[in-house]
Protein backbone atom coordinates (compact mmCIF):
# COMPACT_ATOMS: atom_id res chain seq x y z
CA UNK A 1 0.00 0.00 0.00
CA UNK A 2 2.40 3.16 -1.35
CA UNK A 3 1.04 5.75 1.57
CA UNK A 4 0.83 9.28 0.37
CA UNK A 5 1.77 12.28 2.58
CA UNK A 6 1.09 15.78 2.33
CA UNK A 7 3.88 18.30 1.51
CA UNK A 8 4.06 22.30 2.09
CA UNK A 9 4.94 24.44 -1.72
CA UNK A 10 7.88 25.29 0.46
CA UNK A 11 8.60 22.03 2.14
CA UNK A 12 12.73 21.80 2.50
CA UNK A 13 13.06 25.34 1.32
CA UNK A 14 11.92 27.55 4.36
CA UNK A 15 12.64 28.86 6.87
CA UNK A 16 15.20 31.13 5.92
CA UNK A 17 16.65 33.58 8.61
CA UNK A 18 19.64 36.71 6.88
CA UNK A 19 20.76 39.03 9.50
CA UNK A 20 17.35 39.84 10.85
CA UNK A 21 15.38 39.11 8.40
CA UNK A 22 13.07 35.96 8.50
CA UNK A 23 11.18 34.40 5.96
CA UNK A 24 8.96 31.25 7.01
CA UNK A 25 6.18 29.13 5.45
CA UNK A 26 2.74 30.06 6.51
CA UNK A 27 0.39 26.72 6.62
CA UNK A 28 -2.67 28.12 5.22
CA UNK A 29 -5.48 25.79 5.54
CA UNK A 30 -8.60 26.36 3.75
CA UNK A 31 -8.38 29.15 1.30
CA UNK A 32 -11.52 30.03 -0.31
CA UNK A 33 -11.47 32.28 -3.00
CA UNK A 34 -15.14 34.41 -2.96
CA UNK A 35 -16.89 36.19 -5.81
CA UNK A 36 -19.81 38.19 -5.71
CA UNK A 37 -22.72 37.50 -8.16
CA UNK A 38 -24.00 40.31 -9.98
CA UNK A 39 -25.83 43.11 -7.92
CA UNK A 40 -24.97 41.20 -4.79
CA UNK A 41 -22.11 42.41 -3.53
CA UNK A 42 -24.28 44.02 -0.57
CA UNK A 43 -25.34 40.93 0.61
CA UNK A 44 -22.63 38.73 -0.24
CA UNK A 45 -20.91 40.79 3.21
CA UNK A 46 -23.63 40.75 5.01
CA UNK A 47 -23.43 36.92 4.53
CA UNK A 48 -20.20 36.98 5.85
CA UNK A 49 -20.86 39.25 8.61
CA UNK A 50 -23.11 36.82 9.69
CA UNK A 51 -21.11 33.52 9.12
CA UNK A 52 -17.65 34.50 9.93
CA UNK A 53 -17.91 38.20 11.58
CA UNK A 54 -16.04 40.06 8.71
CA UNK A 55 -17.19 42.18 5.77
CA UNK A 56 -15.79 42.29 2.33
CA UNK A 57 -12.44 43.76 2.28
CA UNK A 58 -12.90 47.20 0.69
CA UNK A 59 -10.04 47.12 -2.69
CA UNK A 60 -6.30 47.31 -1.51
CA UNK A 61 -7.38 46.28 1.94
CA UNK A 62 -7.67 43.27 4.72
CA UNK A 63 -10.11 42.38 7.30
CA UNK A 64 -9.77 40.58 10.05
CA UNK A 65 -12.07 38.58 12.83
CA UNK A 66 -10.34 36.42 14.79
CA UNK A 67 -8.57 33.42 12.85
CA UNK A 68 -10.25 34.92 9.88
CA UNK A 69 -9.04 36.79 6.88
CA UNK A 70 -10.34 38.36 3.89
CA UNK A 71 -7.71 39.76 1.45
CA UNK A 72 -8.91 41.39 -1.32
CA UNK A 73 -7.85 40.09 -4.87
CA UNK A 74 -9.55 41.53 -7.26
CA UNK A 75 -12.34 43.02 -8.35
CA UNK A 76 -15.49 42.21 -6.23
CA UNK A 77 -13.59 39.08 -4.95
CA UNK A 78 -11.64 37.95 -1.69
CA UNK A 79 -9.88 35.07 -0.64
CA UNK A 80 -10.65 34.02 2.50
CA UNK A 81 -8.37 32.20 4.83
CA UNK A 82 -8.52 30.73 7.93
CA UNK A 83 -11.71 29.12 8.05
CA UNK A 84 -13.77 27.08 6.21
CA UNK A 85 -16.20 28.82 4.22
CA UNK A 86 -19.80 28.90 5.26
CA UNK A 87 -21.85 27.35 2.65
CA UNK A 88 -24.14 30.01 3.21
CA UNK A 89 -22.37 32.59 1.28
CA UNK A 90 -22.81 30.36 -1.90
CA UNK A 91 -26.09 32.14 -1.92
CA UNK A 92 -24.01 35.04 -2.94
CA UNK A 93 -21.50 34.76 -4.62
CA UNK A 94 -18.64 32.10 -6.20
CA UNK A 95 -16.99 30.05 -3.89
CA UNK A 96 -13.73 28.36 -5.40
CA UNK A 97 -11.43 26.35 -3.18
CA UNK A 98 -8.04 27.14 -3.18
CA UNK A 99 -6.59 25.49 -0.77
CA UNK A 100 -3.09 24.22 -1.35
CA UNK A 101 -3.15 25.86 -4.52
CA UNK A 102 -0.90 29.11 -3.30
CA UNK A 103 2.67 29.34 -1.75
CA UNK A 104 2.04 31.21 1.08
CA UNK A 105 4.86 32.42 3.43
CA UNK A 106 6.12 35.31 5.36
CA UNK A 107 8.54 37.97 5.76
CA UNK A 108 9.58 39.32 9.06
CA UNK A 109 11.82 42.02 10.01
CA UNK A 110 12.95 45.86 9.83
CA UNK A 111 13.89 46.12 6.54
CA UNK A 112 11.42 43.82 5.02
CA UNK A 113 9.74 46.23 3.01
CA UNK A 114 13.71 46.96 1.23
CA UNK A 115 13.36 43.40 0.53
CA UNK A 116 9.97 43.37 -1.34
CA UNK A 117 11.09 47.36 -2.92
CA UNK A 118 13.62 45.30 -4.62
CA UNK A 119 11.27 42.71 -6.25
CA UNK A 120 7.68 44.33 -6.37
CA UNK A 121 7.36 47.76 -8.33
CA UNK A 122 3.98 48.91 -5.82
CA UNK A 123 4.64 52.15 -3.81
CA UNK A 124 5.62 50.24 -0.06
CA UNK A 125 6.14 53.67 1.99
CA UNK A 126 4.20 53.41 4.81
CA UNK A 127 1.76 56.04 4.08
CA UNK A 128 0.66 54.29 0.81
CA UNK A 129 0.87 51.03 1.90
CA UNK A 130 0.72 50.37 5.82
CA UNK A 131 -0.43 47.44 7.78
CA UNK A 132 -3.90 46.37 6.67
CA UNK A 133 -3.08 47.00 3.06
CA UNK A 134 -2.75 44.23 0.27
CA UNK A 135 -1.86 44.63 -3.37
CA UNK A 136 -2.42 42.04 -6.22
CA UNK A 137 0.92 42.89 -8.04
CA UNK A 138 4.10 41.06 -9.19
CA UNK A 139 7.18 40.00 -7.63
CA UNK A 140 10.08 39.76 -10.28
CA UNK A 141 7.65 38.05 -12.79
CA UNK A 142 4.92 36.12 -10.92
CA UNK A 143 1.44 37.24 -10.30
CA UNK A 144 1.31 38.06 -6.75
CA UNK A 145 -1.12 38.81 -3.23
CA UNK A 146 1.41 40.95 -1.05
CA UNK A 147 0.01 41.47 2.55
CA UNK A 148 1.08 43.77 5.26
CA UNK A 149 0.00 42.60 8.31
CA UNK A 150 1.33 44.10 10.67
CA UNK A 151 4.05 46.37 11.00
CA UNK A 152 6.91 44.70 9.08
CA UNK A 153 5.29 41.36 8.81
CA UNK A 154 4.29 41.11 5.25
CA UNK A 155 2.36 37.82 3.85
CA UNK A 156 3.46 36.92 0.22
CA UNK A 157 1.48 34.69 -2.03
CA UNK A 158 1.92 33.23 -5.26
CA UNK A 159 0.71 30.11 -7.35
CA UNK A 160 2.13 26.64 -5.77
CA UNK A 161 4.42 25.76 -8.48
CA UNK A 162 6.41 29.02 -8.25
CA UNK A 163 7.21 28.02 -4.58
CA UNK A 164 11.18 27.58 -5.33
CA UNK A 165 11.64 30.67 -7.51
CA UNK A 166 9.58 32.79 -5.11
CA UNK A 167 11.96 31.50 -1.75
CA UNK A 168 15.09 31.44 -4.12
CA UNK A 169 13.80 35.65 -5.22
CA UNK A 170 13.31 36.61 -1.59
CA UNK A 171 16.40 34.93 -0.40
CA UNK A 172 18.80 36.78 -3.29
CA UNK A 173 16.70 39.94 -2.04
CA UNK A 174 17.27 39.39 2.00
CA UNK A 175 21.28 39.13 0.91
CA UNK A 176 21.24 42.07 -0.56
CA UNK A 177 19.66 44.21 1.96
CA UNK A 178 21.63 42.07 4.40
CA UNK A 179 24.89 43.14 3.07
CA UNK A 180 24.12 47.02 2.13
CA UNK A 181 23.52 46.66 6.26
CA UNK A 182 26.30 45.21 7.48
CA UNK B 1 4.70 55.19 -17.87
CA UNK B 2 2.36 54.95 -15.21
CA UNK B 3 -1.09 53.92 -15.50
CA UNK B 4 -3.82 54.70 -13.05
CA UNK B 5 -6.07 51.27 -12.40
CA UNK B 6 -9.36 52.40 -11.14
CA UNK B 7 -8.81 49.48 -8.59
CA UNK B 8 -5.64 49.63 -7.02
CA UNK B 9 -4.20 53.46 -8.15
CA UNK B 10 -0.98 54.69 -9.46
CA UNK B 11 0.37 51.60 -10.77
CA UNK B 12 3.90 50.63 -13.15
CA UNK B 13 3.21 49.26 -16.64
CA UNK B 14 4.92 46.24 -16.38
CA UNK B 15 1.83 45.49 -14.66
CA UNK B 16 -0.50 45.95 -17.56
CA UNK B 17 -1.22 43.86 -21.29
CA UNK B 18 -1.87 46.00 -23.93
CA UNK B 19 -4.87 44.81 -26.37
CA UNK B 20 -4.80 47.63 -28.56
CA UNK B 21 -7.71 50.35 -29.61
CA UNK B 22 -10.30 50.88 -27.49
CA UNK B 23 -12.40 50.07 -30.75
CA UNK B 24 -13.59 46.65 -29.70
CA UNK B 25 -15.93 48.15 -27.35
CA UNK B 26 -17.82 49.19 -29.94
CA UNK B 27 -18.45 46.01 -32.12
CA UNK B 28 -21.06 46.31 -34.65
CA UNK B 29 -24.32 44.38 -35.00
CA UNK B 30 -24.26 41.53 -36.95
CA UNK B 31 -26.32 42.70 -39.80
CA UNK B 32 -24.26 46.21 -39.52
CA UNK B 33 -22.67 45.12 -43.49
CA UNK B 34 -19.07 44.65 -45.06
CA UNK B 35 -18.25 48.21 -44.65
CA UNK B 36 -18.59 48.29 -40.79
CA UNK B 37 -17.13 45.35 -40.19
CA UNK B 38 -14.21 45.99 -42.37
CA UNK B 39 -13.56 48.60 -40.59
CA UNK B 40 -14.20 47.16 -37.21
CA UNK B 41 -11.76 43.91 -37.73
CA UNK B 42 -8.86 45.96 -40.11
CA UNK B 43 -8.60 50.01 -39.87
CA UNK B 44 -7.01 51.41 -37.48
CA UNK B 45 -6.37 55.31 -37.03
CA UNK B 46 -2.29 55.69 -36.05
CA UNK B 47 -3.08 59.29 -34.52
CA UNK B 48 -0.19 61.72 -33.42
CA UNK B 49 -1.97 62.54 -30.56
CA UNK B 50 -5.15 61.55 -28.29
CA UNK B 51 -5.78 57.64 -28.57
CA UNK B 52 -7.82 55.38 -26.71
CA UNK B 53 -6.17 51.57 -25.77
CA UNK B 54 -7.73 48.61 -23.79
CA UNK B 55 -5.47 47.48 -21.25
CA UNK B 56 -5.55 44.35 -18.92
CA UNK B 57 -4.01 44.41 -15.42
CA UNK B 58 -2.53 41.19 -15.81
CA UNK B 59 0.14 41.26 -12.58
CA UNK B 60 -2.48 42.93 -10.80
CA UNK B 61 -6.06 42.72 -10.06
CA UNK B 62 -7.10 41.58 -13.61
CA UNK B 63 -9.61 44.43 -14.59
CA UNK B 64 -9.37 45.40 -17.91
CA UNK B 65 -8.96 48.92 -18.70
CA UNK B 66 -9.30 52.34 -21.11
CA UNK B 67 -6.46 54.04 -21.01
CA UNK B 68 -6.80 57.83 -22.84
CA UNK B 69 -3.09 58.95 -23.38
CA UNK B 70 -1.52 61.02 -26.04
CA UNK B 71 1.22 59.06 -28.32
CA UNK B 72 3.42 62.89 -28.73
CA UNK B 73 3.17 64.21 -25.33
CA UNK B 74 3.69 60.45 -23.41
CA UNK B 75 0.95 61.83 -20.91
CA UNK B 76 -1.89 59.76 -19.50
CA UNK B 77 -5.13 61.34 -19.83
CA UNK B 78 -7.75 59.13 -17.79
CA UNK B 79 -8.26 55.84 -17.08
CA UNK B 80 -11.33 54.18 -16.83
CA UNK B 81 -13.21 50.48 -16.03
CA UNK B 82 -13.57 48.84 -19.53
CA UNK B 83 -16.83 48.32 -18.09
CA UNK B 84 -17.99 50.95 -17.38
CA UNK B 85 -17.03 52.43 -21.05
CA UNK B 86 -18.96 50.09 -22.44
CA UNK B 87 -22.03 50.95 -20.37
CA UNK B 88 -21.92 54.70 -20.97
CA UNK B 89 -21.44 54.28 -24.67
CA UNK B 90 -24.54 51.49 -24.78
Amino acid sequence: MVELKAKTPCEGLLPIEVGDLRLSEVEAGFVTSVAAFKDKDAALSKALQAAHGLEMPAPNRVSEAGDARAIWFGPRMALLMGVSADPSLAAHGALTDQSDAWAVVRLEGARAADVLARLTPIDLRPGAFGPGSTARTELQHMQASITHLSDGTYQIMVFRAFAETLVHDLKTAMQGVAARQG
Amino acid sequence: MRITCPYCGERDRREFYYQGDAVALDRPDPEAGEAAWDDYIHNRDNPAGVTRDLWYHETGCGAWVVVTRNTVTHEVLSCELAQDAKEAGA
